[in-house]
Order: C-alpha cells, then structure tokens, then sequence
C-alpha cells in the first residue's frame, strides 16, 4: 500500500514544490539584493529574540568604575556614562524596534483590511462617510497626531502599538479599499452575487484571498517606516518608557547629553536604524515587485 | 474641504480634551508648588476657568463658536471660539495669548517649510530626469541607492550627524542664534540652511524615486518618438516634451509629503533650537497646555489642507486635461 502511493506521488504526479518556495527562488534569483536584505532581516529577528543570549552583558548592568569607556576589546562598542556596555544595549535595542515594529505593522494591516475592506465593499453612504473621515485624518500629520496621543495615554509599549497601529491602519485603508472595489468590478464576483451567495460569504470567499497580496505588499513596505516613527516619538521623549534601549531613545538621551565627549554614543543607534530601515524597505520593494504583476519587470526599452 | 475640517476640528477637540481633570490637576499642582494661592481659586473654580463643569458636546461648542462662553467669574457671555479666530486660553501662564503665540512663530516654521521644499526639488528634480534618460547606467544606479539610503535615513540623526561631525573635526558649529528675516536676512538664511538642508534631502529621496519612474513611463510614449524622429535636440525632448508631462504626479506626491514636512520641522526645531511653531506644540505638549496643543494641531492639519487645496487648484494649469466644472 505504502509503496503504491509512493510509486504514484514520485512518477505519476510530478513533484509540485509549493507555491512559498517558488516565491523564495524567484526572490533569490531575480531579486538577489532583496533576498540578502531579508536574511540581514531574519539575522535582526533572531538577535532581537535571543538578545539575552547574543549580548555579551545585561543591557541594564551599570559599571560606574567603567563609566564612558572608549570601545575596546571588553567593550566592543565602549559604555555609556553610567558604565553600561553599548553593544548590549543597542542588541537589546534591536529587541524594542524590530518586534513593536512587526507588531505595529501587523495590527495596523488588519485595521486597514478592516475598514477599507467594509468601507469599500459595502459602498454607499458608509463608505463616503468612512472616506470623509479618513481624508481628515490623511492630513493630520501624523506625528503631532502621535505624539499629542501618546502625550494623553502615556508611555509603554501596548500604548505604542495601538497608537501606531491604529493610525497608521486608518492611513493605509485606502489602498486596501481601492482593491476591494476594483475586485467588486470582476465577473467572478458578479457570478457569486448571482448564484444567490451571501454578502458575507462573497467577502469571505472571494475578495479576502484576492486582496491578500495587497495586504502582504503593505506589510512588508511600511515596516520600516513604522520603525521610525517609534524610534522618532522616542527621540522627542514619547515613546516607551525611560530606560528601555530603544534606537530611538538612545539616540536621543545619551547620543544628544554626550555628544561633544563620546559622539559615537549618538552614532551607533542610528547607523543601526538605517542599516535595518534599508534592509525592510529593499526587502519590501522586491516582494511587491514579485508579487504585484503590474509592476512585473516587462519591456525594459521600447 | 469644509467637511474635512469639521472632522479635523472634532479630532483635534477629542484627541485633546477627553482628559478632563488632567488639565485641572497640573494647575492646581503648579499653584501649590509655584504660584501664591489665588483667594477664591479652587478645584471648582479652575474648572470653570477652563470650561470644564459643560458637557463634552458643549465645551466643543463654545470651542467652535457657535455657543456662547460665559466668563468664569462675571458670567457674562460671549461668543469666543474658532469663528471668531480666538483659541481659548492658555493654560502655559505668561502674558501673550495663543493667536499672538502662533503668529509670532509661524513665519519660521513657513519658512523652514518653504526652504525645505525648495531643497528638495532643486536635488531631487535633476537627478531624476538624468536618471531616466540614463537609465541602467552607473549614475542611474547610483542616483537610485542613494535615494533609497536617503529614505532609510531617520532626519534626526542626520541633523545630529551634521551638529556633532563638523564640532569636532573642524570646530564650527551650525548657527544657534535665531534672527527674524526682516532684521538680518543673511544670518536668519544661515541659521535656517542647515535645517532646511537636512529636511530636504530628505523629502528628496522620494520625489526623485517618483520623477525618475514618471519619466521612464512618459519617454516610452509615442508623442516622444515623435519628437525624436523630428531631429530635435535631446535636450528639447527631454525638458519639453516629457519633464512637463511626468511632473503631474510629482506635484501630487509633494502634497503628501506635506505631513511628513510638518513633523520633521517639530523634531528640525527641537535639535536646532528654533523658536517655531513646531517647539511651541512639543513644549505645550510637556507642559499639558491642552488649549495650545488643540491650536497648533489645528493650524498644522489646516496648513495641510490648504497646501493640498492649493494644488488641487492649480492642477488644471498643469495638466489641461483637468477640468473643474
């Protein structure tokens, strides 16, 4: 029996590789500098989960005999004024931006998917409502909306994510609404209207696995903004709570207090946050590239 | 656009004011600490003061203008709100009200705005167009990972980059001082350069990105074809046949960077200490002047709206296809 199913899985059907591992090839082959992007990113991800592990002391251990050393072979990165070792602290800083950040991100998608997906597939008066509300919100610059909030709610890291999530779901639902729409127009989804399917079901079926792209392009392109957002609210002084090692915040209170002295403490956070904002957003140029066919590299010169 | 700003006004009154003993507990707290204790002054009174003993829907009222506010001790009532271009009081102390507050510092961060914009489009502009004529050649390549490092860049470390780098290798630092344009033009464009600078380039990554893939689309168009089998000089099909055409979007995006704008002028103000409207929010903002916050984020989402009214209006002189009726 066994070997029946064998015989018949490896000649009679061809071997089908599944559809996540054709998207990893093609990103490697056709989009190398993405593909490296996102291993830096994966790298990223571990270092943040096992910062404990990775960092060679506590990011909290203070060393007042060892305060403001320069970077040797003890401290990679030298320490910051209270004798704390640098090269923790930024790992441990990895840990804050990159998981409020995906989180952040996720949330924020779901709210889009949320309101763009019923604001455009409902239509009608809901939708000019829900549209009005959203351009006020579109020209509220986004940081004098975040920081006032913070401001009211307070620091933390719940906080943060719902603030950011929030806010930036509201902004990004356009892009998931005018999806919506644009599949409303299709023959399949007519077909189902007319075979008497329900609302519901029709959402179900047929426009959330049609607009899952656009909501994975959106994921992966606004990471990295998000990630300067928070390391932005951090640096004027409202992001997370004092005294967790955020890029932003490090920037910000020992980069700025000791900048004359020991301007490598004001460097690091920073070259840190580029390095990972470059990496997600060439990361996310790729997969868009990948998956959205209309920008499929056709016809380089006509 | 008036809709918008009604729900704007709304979002600015509830982002601000559903704290309502917050406000009333700094000032209490800073009389006990600070001030001399007022006869008469009391929890009861403070909230009076400030126009909290109403419902919500009636403290926006009076905010807007529409109902009228009654003085806290006389009782006699007035219309003071956003229609009669008045903004409440401040809870910050000091003399000057929130209107001469706001106009006081609104010509620098206008100013900064206006720079910033000017910088970005003189940087990003060339390198695009020269990056789509030139397409896969190493300035292109070059043009584009620079933007892209540009967009991946946080603005307030490179502004502290550029204050603590040129310290220390060579002694100089950026201008502190803050001088009005109309008394030493010189010196208040020599404090406001580096700022500007830093935001600009900053603004300019992505525009460049949008130029250079807008004239890609326009130079694969017919009408260029044309244009070239003419015989016309490259130069004469670039900036007038296509440049004019793949601009249209660019303006667009500029609209939507407006934001973007405003809120690295709050962070440009804060590490350049430039007395603008962007420190006067972050300070109201640490101080829970409440009424001044809720009158900066209106002049911000307004100053917003009306850029982007702006643009929209002028669209039909860009693209002549457009047409309002």
């Amino acid at each position: 029996m066994s070997d029946a199913t064998d015989i018949s899985s490896s000649v009679i059907a061809p071997k089908r590789r599944s559809e996540l591992a054709d998207f990893f090839t093609r990103l490697w082959t056709e989009k190398p500098l993405g593909a490296i992007s996102g291993i830096i990113i994966l790298l990223l991800i571990l270092m943040a989960i096992f910062a404990d592990v990775v960092s060679p002391y506590p990011y909290d251990e203070a060393n007042i005999s060892e305060m403001m050393k320069g970077p040797s072979a003890q401290y990679l990165l030298g320490t910051d004024q209270l004798g704390r070792d640098f090269l923790s602290r930024l790992i441990h800083g990895a840990r804050v931006s990159l998981l409020v950040g995906l989180a952040t991100t996720a949330l924020s998608v779901v709210i889009s998917t949320l309101i763009g997906g019923t604001s455009g597939f409902l239509g009608g008066k809901l939708d000019l409502g829900v549209q009005r509300f959203v351009d006020a919100w579109l020209s509220f610059p986004g940081l004098i909306l975040l920081l006032t909030v913070i401001s009211i709610v307070g620091r933390g890291v719940p906080q943060m994510i719902l603030v950011l999530g929030i806010s930036g779901g509201i902004g990004g639902s356009r892009v998931l609404r005018s999806a919506v729409i644009d599949i409303k127009e299709n023959v399949y989804f007519e077909a189902a209207k007319a075979i008497g399917s329900s609302k519901w079901k029709a959402f179900m079926r047929h426009v959330v696995p049609n607009i899952m792209p656009v909501m994975i392009i959106g994921f992966s392109i606004s990471v990295g903004g998000v990630i300067l957002s928070i390391a932005s609210l951090s640096f004027l002084g409202f992001g997370l709570p004092l005294g967790t090692p955020e890029w932003g915040a490090l920037l910000s209170r020992e980069g700025r207090k000791f900048m004359e002295t020991a301007p490598r403490l004001a460097l690091w956070p920073g070259l840190a946050l580029t390095v990972t904002v470059y990496c997600l957003n060439m990361f996310g140029d790729a997969v868009r590239d990948l998956l959205d066919p209309r920008l499929r590299s056709s016809g380089r010169r006509a | 656009m008036i809709p918008t700003l009604w729900i704007v006004s709304i979002l600015v009154f509830l982002s601000v004011r559903l704290i309502p003993g917050d406000a009333v507990d700094v000032i209490v707290f800073r009389m006990a600490t600070y001030g001399e204790p007022i006869e008469g002054f009391d929890r009861e009174a403070i909230t009076r003061f400030l126009g909290l003993d109403v419902p919500g829907y009636v403290q926006y009222g009076r905010w807007i203008g529409v109902l009228p506010t009654p003085h806290w001790v006389t009782g006699e009532s007035h219309f003071r709100g956003l229609l009669q271009g008045t903004f409440g009081e401040t809870l910050g102390g000091g003399a000057d009200t929130i209107e001469a507050r706001i106009l006081a510092r609104l010509p620098l961060t206008f100013q900064l705005g206006v720079l910033s914009i000017v910088i970005g489009l003189v940087i990003a502009l060339p390198v695009g167009i020269y990056s789509a004529i030139r397409q896969d050649t190493a300035v292109d390549y070059a043009g584009r990972a620079i933007a892209i490092i540009g967009l991946a860049t946080p603005n307030f470390w490179l502004a502290l980059m550029v204050v603590i780098y040129p310290t220390i290798w060579w002694g100089w630092s950026p201008p502190a001082e803050w001088v009005p344009f109309t008394e030493d033009p010189l010196g208040n464009l020599g404090v406001l350069i580096i700022p500007s600078l830093v935001l600009g380039t900053a603004a300019a990554a992505g525009t460049m990105r949008l130029t250079r893939t807008m004239m890609l689309g326009v130079l694969r168009q017919d009408y260029i074809r044309t244009a070239w089998s003419k015989g016309l000089k490259e130069r004469v099909v670039v900036l007038r046949h296509a440049t004019k055409n793949a601009l249209i979007p660019v303006v667009t995006l500029m609209g939507g960077q407006l934001p973007l704008l405003v809120a690295g002028s709050v962070i440009m103000e804060n590490i350049f200490n430039l007395p603008g409207l962007g420190r006067l929010f972050l300070v109201a903002l640490t101080e829970r002047d409440y009424t001044t916050v809720s009158a900066t984020n209106l002049v911000f989402a307004s100053a917003v709206m009306l850029a982007n009214l702006f643009i929209d209006l002028i669209y039909p002189y860009l693209d002549p296809r457009v047409r309002y009726e």
